[in-house]
């Protein structure tokens, strides 16, 4: 085979399985491929001696007639995963030298099934952003540029490493973790597949937490096929997170059979939005006659509280992460501030000069919808307005089985584009956060290209625990798009 | 409502934070921003409705309290700034 690194998950697994490549020729190839894109910045830590380690196990195990799930397969982790021996940094400073000694849940997962780990690839810090621009460790650069230009564009966020990873044929599929969008948009403005499943439906074990309530780790990949294959070995019941949902995990693969026939597709008329081009709009309508066109019935839903989503995120949101990233304080593990006179002090400057800006900015939107005479003005009226987020998509379920919406208000933008208003940046989220405040799993399909040749998605959402539901609907969109664009290796000499 | 300079100052206290006095006014500013777009949420009657406490129907999950692991005081100081033996050093906190 020539190129392996352009192989799909599923075509890696059926040759290794029909061991007509070996898991050690697969892996090369890609650390071959990662270290010829360094100016994509995509990898915060290369783990390419590790990966040819692993590859060299799984083809003994090959030999021995053991084949796991992912059996050989060389994948990329977010670095917001603690790897047990590999440094973990959540795009950090203070997290900059941070070694767990303990493997995430949904990491273990992938290794008992044979994968092979590539690398942790960059990301926005503490999974705050959607461009990849807030990384301790520099921006990432999208692989898609528009046509007859070379100026960078963002990856999306947060999980833009992994985006640019998987866009760029650097894995054969990616982790991510989503708390408002960060796996669906980046997803969508490479040209990739994004899956965010249920929440409770992959441990947060040792996922570096960022909003506890939404956080959710979901395969990014090539394929809804691929993505099917990864959540069946990234989802599992955990005792050692206690929102783990104790539901059997079925087999996502056989799940897409089927097809779309009678299957109800709500459009949510609230997701048309002011100001949103043309092509998002056009693309949408395309996507539901594409299901209509293979027998799926089109309903109009409505989602009234749409529009108070956002807000509503950038309450909860930050007040959890106010909390959890109080643990950073310079003492146990982490950054610590040469110099400091007291404790006071100790905690004051590691805390000032370990995180960055927007990581600031929402520790402090949340201590202050958190503290005496706001908490029930912010916090308290945010979680009700969560419950009618939640109860605007019961009552479109009672109407229709999945929901298909844009994924992104627009294609990816310039490098440095949106990082003067907060505000601005958040907007990203727009299709993609109603999602998480209601916990359902929510899927980006690559859908079309604009005019200037840059990739756009489309997002379907389901119910609670229905993503077998959700990857045939998906897979329907998929097929009908017949996606087949990449972009051009122009980091690669 | 709107944040000023000695509310981002006392906010960055409670969270433990050191924000440079010159910062003060941008991110009073900046936060000023998101919470004008917040107050949207005002508009919205929520009298009756419950507060969200869990976003999947299932009651937390009960289990025999009993030592499922331990020992680990080695790995613990793994990452440690600064440690003597298995205790972590911070500045001197009793006079």
């Amino acid at each position: 085979m020539s190129d392996l690194t352009s192989m799909t998950l599923t075509e890696a697994r059926d040759a290794i399985r029909a061991r007509k490549i070996s898991s050690r020729e697969l892996t090369a190839a890609f650390v071959g491929a990662i270290e010829k894109a360094r100016p994509l910045n995509a990898f915060i830590t290369e783990a390419g001696e590790k990966a040819l380690a692993m590859a060299d196990a799984s083809d003994k195990r090959i030999a021995s007639g053991t084949v796991g799930a992912l059996e050989g397969l060389p994948l990329a982790i977010k670095d917001l995963f603690c790897t047990k021996g590999t440094r973990t940094t959540a795009g950090s400073k203070i997290l900059g030298n941070f070694v767990p000694p303990y493997e995430s849940t949904v990491t273990q997962n992938l290794w008992d099934a044979g994968a092979v780990m590539l690398g942790k690839t960059n990301l926005d810090e503490f999974a705050m952003g959607s461009s990849n621009e807030t990384s301790a460790f520099g921006p990432v650069f999208n692989p898609w540029r528009a046509t007859n230009s070379n100026a960078n564009l963002v990856p999306g966020g947060s999980s833009g490493g992994s985006s640019a990873a998987v866009a760029a044929d650097l894995c054969l599929a990616a982790t991510g973790t989503d708390t408002g969008g960060s796996i669906r948009q980046p997803a969508a403005v490479t040209g990739r597949v994004g899956l965010k499943p249920t929440y409770g439906r992959c441990s947060r074990f040792g996922i570096v937490a960022f909003a506890s309530s939404l956080d959710q780790a979901g395969p990014m990949t090539k394929t809804v096929r691929d993505a099917a294959i990864m959540l069946g070995t990234m989802a599992s019941v955990d005792p050692k997170d206690s929102t783990s949902v104790d539901l059997p995990v079925p087999d996502y693969e056989k799940l897409l059979d089927g097809g779309v026939k009678g299957l109800r597709v709500g459009i949510p008329k609230e997701y048309r939005i002011d100001g949103a081009p043309a092509e998002i709009d056009a693309l949408w309508s395309k996507g539901a006659q594409w299901l209509k066109a293979q027998g799926a019935e089109i309903v109009e839903v409505s989602l009234p509280h749409t529009k108070y989503a956002l807000p509503t995120y950038y309450i909860v949101a930050p007040a959890e992460a106010s909390s959890n990233l109080a643990r950073y304080d310079g003492v146990k593990f982490g950054y610590r501030a040469p110099d400091a006179r007291d404790i006071t002090e100790l905690y004051e400057k590691s805390r000032g000069e370990g995180f960055g800006a927007e990581v600031q900015r929402r520790i402090l939107i949340g201590t202050y919808v958190l503290s005496a005479g706001y908490y029930d003005a912010y916090y308290a009226r945010a979680q009700k307005l969560r419950s009618l987020i939640k109860r605007d998509f019961e009552e479109a379920f009672e109407i229709c089985d999945v929901l298909l919406t844009p994924a992104t208000p627009g294609p990816a933008f310039g490098v440095g584009a949106k990082t003067s208003d907060p505000v601005e940046m958040y907007l990203q989220d727009v299709f993609t956060v109603t999602v998480n405040l209601a916990g359902l799993p929510g899927i980006s399909v690559p859908a079309g290209l604009t005019q200037n040749g840059l990739p756009l998605g489309l997002q379907l959402i389901g119910k609670a625990f229905d993503e077998g539901t959700l990857l045939r609907a998906a897979q329907a969109v998929e097929t009908a798009a017949d996606f087949k664009h990449g972009p051009a290796k122009w980091w690669s000499v | 409502m709107s944040v000023d300079k000695d509310t981002v100052r006392r906010i960055a206290k409670l969270a433990r934070l050191a924000v440079p006095e010159g910062r003060l006014e941008p991110m009073a500013a900046e936060l000023n921003g998101i919470f004008q777009w917040v107050e949207m949420l005002g508009e919205v009657q929520v009298d009756g409705v419950p507060a969200m406490t869990s976003v999947v129907a299932q009651k937390l999950k009960w289990r025999k309290d009993e030592v499922t692991d331990g020992g680990q005081a080695d790995a613990l100081m793994l990452n440690a700034p600064e440690g003597e033996d298995h205790f972590f050093v911070v500045p001197k906190v009793v006079e």
